[in-house]
């Protein structure tokens, strides 16, 4: 089994906030995140695929379809974008790094030209990344 | 049914040490700590990662609150190790060299400890600390819940002195 990882990046605005929670709530749970106005990161993804060795041509997949079905699907829908109002899956979600994460796993699995989806890597700042494996609890 | 997700956080601290034991002679001590047993010690920018798993919140859409998770490791592990000399922390260092696999140890038991004190943590579990010494040295220790809790630790380093 081989594990190939492919990165890429995008750069989106977004805040935190429950419309359930009071304005006290909100700002206790989430901080400076939760200014209304947004603010920005430059997220970098990684996409770790899972598979065999293809003995023909040496690879678990071709990394070029890959790099297509990443910009198709996550990068052309999340890049330059405010998550909170320009993106379906956050109209009723919070774009949190974990949601993101777990939405980018929905968004490839399934479409990928070979191997399997391992794991999705999210970092947010260089500080700060989320690990989905897609284990549902 | 939950996602579960894994946040991890990095946090920086600088402080600085000597590896030295007092049971060892002079020579001894040297060859096994070579320059870290200079006697004026050496400093270190260290980098920690800590690792929370754990379902992702439908409320919060976190698997712990930042600002919760920040605020404990400030408490206990930035105040007591920022700008500090590791040797003179008595309450961790006493008995132990403060070497960066006794203090990836410590931290992991300070904050062990904690975590079954603050609710604010909720059901988020702690999974991993990574102290990096520096860029070539990394230190992990990784909790595994099988049966009761079994705890291991790997250390893996690259010394390029």
């Amino acid at each position: 089994m081989i594990y190939l990882t492919r990165k890429a990046e995008f750069s989106a605005s977004h805040y935190y906030h429950n419309p359930a929670l009071s304005a006290q709530e909100n700002a206790r749970l989430f901080g400076k995140c939760n200014n209304p106005n947004g603010h920005g990161h430059n997220y970098l993804l990684e996409v770790t695929v899972k598979g065999e060795v293809d003995p023909g041509t040496g690879m678990v997949l071709d990394l070029k379809q890959l790099k297509e079905v990443l910009n198709r699907e996550v990068i052309e829908v999340l890049d330059h974008r405010f998550l909170n109002h320009e993106v379906a899956a956050f109209a009723s979600r919070i774009p949190t790094t974990e949601n993101i994460a777990v939405e980018i796993w929905r968004m490839l699995e399934g479409k990928l030209p070979a191997g399997r989806l391992h794991r999705i890597r999210l970092y947010e700042t260089h500080d700060l990344f989320v690990d989905y494996y897609g284990e549902q609890g | 049914m939950s996602s579960i997700a894994h946040l991890t956080r990095r946090y920086y601290f600088s402080a600085s040490h000597r590896l030295h034991n007092e049971a060892l002679g002079e020579e001894e001590n040297r060859r096994v700590y070579g320059k870290c047993n200079n006697p004026y010690g050496h400093g270190h920018n260290y980098a920690l990662e800590v690792t929370v798993g754990g379902a992702v919140e439908l409320a919060t859409g976190m698997v712990v609150s930042l600002v919760d998770l920040d605020r404990v490791l400030g408490e206990e592990i930035l105040e007591r190790f920022d700008h500090a000399n590791l040797n003179a922390c008595r309450e961790s260092f006493a008995a132990r060299v403060p070497t960066s696999e006794n203090l990836c140890q410590e931290i992991f038991r300070l904050l062990g400890d904690r975590w079954g004190r603050e609710p604010a943590l909720g059901n988020a579990r702690l999974e991993r600390v990574r102290l990096e010494e520096t860029s070539a040295n990394a230190f992990e220790i990784h909790h595994r819940d099988a049966e009761g809790t079994e705890r291991s630790f790997s250390a893996f380093s690259v010394a390029l002195w």
